[in-house]
């Protein structure tokens, strides 16, 4: 089995990020993994689910053959509209995200750096990139959550030292999860809160690129509230 | 309130007079508020060596009519939008190539600074400073100022020649109503531009009809609208093709 499938699968990565959503939180989920997020039962927490494209407090993907084609989410999902939904225009979904209404953004990325810097928008060798919304987000939400695979595809790791990658933002990420385990950034290394199921700590120790930090008691990843 | 009517008799007759050279904004965001009918009809048009303004330059799938396609037909100088690649590496956008080559010239800004840079040209405003893009690539060599203890990016205004974007709804004065997320940037953009041109879903209504309140762009931002005629001869959202990963 490849580093990249052992462990959590896509969704429990979702999931666990999920359970992290406070009642009355503003939540941006980015394209991908994150939007997975959406599907995680949290019990009755209330959330409220921004998309950079101007839309407010939409709900799960719509049905097939009841789409609104005039309804995306960031990804161009056709999804549905949960009561007291609102629409705005692009300057004013803006304005919510640097005005510092976002109380979490959800993202892949490419690299985390232990100090907190991330990289998401750009690879090695090309001259420009996919940024999105990713810097508005990133430089303005409350809290940055990132999703990734814990290695690339040819085995390095993404939890880094230092990004080599250009960065989205710098000092931002605040918690990681990836198949391998849950992991906060410190300005030391990063803290290994939680582990995957069938994951051994030496198998993290191994696929982490700075100092990993372990708790005595080490609890699993936490998938259900 | 008497005014003539705004609306043309075709898509082609709309964009008639687009010189080459001119900056041209395309609302939309997926498939919701992107002028189809309007890029197919510049398309045709021919119009060379412009700068195109926009989020994204495609392609959707199924691949509709987009800036990455007035790219292909050779009608592009420069390109403003905040994705010149995907994000996902294994993705790759038509345009990418054009660009990793040099033949088209592109500026990769942010959606949130693309937006309130059309939003400070709208409104008389040449130029602003965000947090966004902060230590970063993209501000390197440029002028950034500490306000409040907090280091912030000066960005510039981006004025439009043209905007083309896609309403649900309009009168003959232009007032435009949008559905769902297809509003996006387009009423931005409309107020950035010196010529505004709305491609619109429903049959376009006398002056009047439409209650005020109910008005997302005011026909004064707006000169010429289109309406979209049913399939087969009119382009409209479709379904999304969902990618394999």
């Amino acid at each position: 089995m490849s580093g990249t499938s052992k462990g959590l699968t896509r969704q429990q990565m979702a999931d666990r990020i999920a359970l992290e959503f406070q009642d009355g939180w503003i939540v941006n989920l980015g394209v991908g993994i994150p939007t997975m997020c959406s599907n995680t039962d949290i019990g009755d927490r209330d959330i409220t689910y921004h998309s950079e494209n101007g839309v407010i407090g939409y709900g799960p993907i719509a049905p097939s053959g009841q789409e609104d084609l005039n309804l995306v989410n960031a990804g161009g999902q056709n999804v549905t509209l949960k009561p007291g939904a609102a629409v705005v225009h692009h300057a004013d979904s803006f304005a919510i995200i640097r005005g510092g209404r976002i109380d979490v953004t959800v993202m892949g990325a490419y690299e985390v750096a232990c100090n907190g810097d991330f990289a998401n928008w750009k690879i090695t060798g090309q001259k420009g990139g996919g940024i999105g919304g990713a810097m508005d987000l990133a430089a303005c939400a409350k809290r940055v959550f990132i999703i990734m695979e814990q290695i690339t595809r040819s085995g390095a790791p993404r939890l880094v030292s230092q990004c080599a990658l250009p960065v989205t933002a710098r000092g931002v990420v605040k918690l990681v999860a990836t198949n391998y385990g849950l992991f906060q950034p410190t300005s030391e290394g990063v803290s290994l809160r939680e582990i995957a199921p069938g994951i051994t700590v030496d198998e993290v120790r191994a696929t982490v690129g700075c100092k990993l930090t372990v708790p005595d008691a080490l609890p699993q990843v936490r998938l259900a509230s | 309130m008497t005014q003539k009517s705004k609306q043309v008799g075709s898509f082609r007759e709309a964009v008639h007079d687009i010189p080459d050279g001119a900056t041209i904004a395309f609302g939309g965001f997926a498939m919701p508020g992107v002028p189809f009918n309007l890029i197919k009809a510049l398309l045709e048009h021919g119009a060379r060596q412009l700068t195109l303004v926009g989020n994204t330059t495609g392609a959707q799938q199924p691949r509709m009519p987009d800036m990455g396609m007035l790219v292909e037909n050779g009608q592009v100088k420069k390109v403003i939008c905040a994705f010149t690649a995907a994000t996902r590496p294994t993705d790759v956008l038509p345009f990418t190539k054009y660009y990793e080559s040099g033949e088209v010239d592109a500026e990769l800004v942010p959606q949130g600074t693309l937006a309130e840079r059309l939003r400070a040209a709208g409104a008389g405003i040449p130029a602003f400073y965000t947090p966004t893009a902060v230590g970063t690539e993209l501000a390197e060599g440029r002028e950034t100022r500490i306000i409040n203890g907090r280091e912030y990016l000066l960005e510039y205004a981006l004025p439009l020649d043209y905007a083309f974007i896609r309403a649900t709804r309009a009168d003959t004065f232009g007032n435009l109503q949008f559905h769902r997320s297809q509003r996006n940037f387009c009423p931005v953009m409309a107020t950035a531009a010196r010529v505004t041109i709305a491609e619109v879903d429903e049959d376009i209504l006398p002056a009047g009809a439409m209650d005020p309140d109910h008005v997302h762009a005011a026909g004064i931002f707006v000169h010429r609208l289109v309406k979209v005629p049913p399939p087969p001869d009119g382009l409209w959202p479709t379904r999304r093709q969902e990618r394999s990963r």
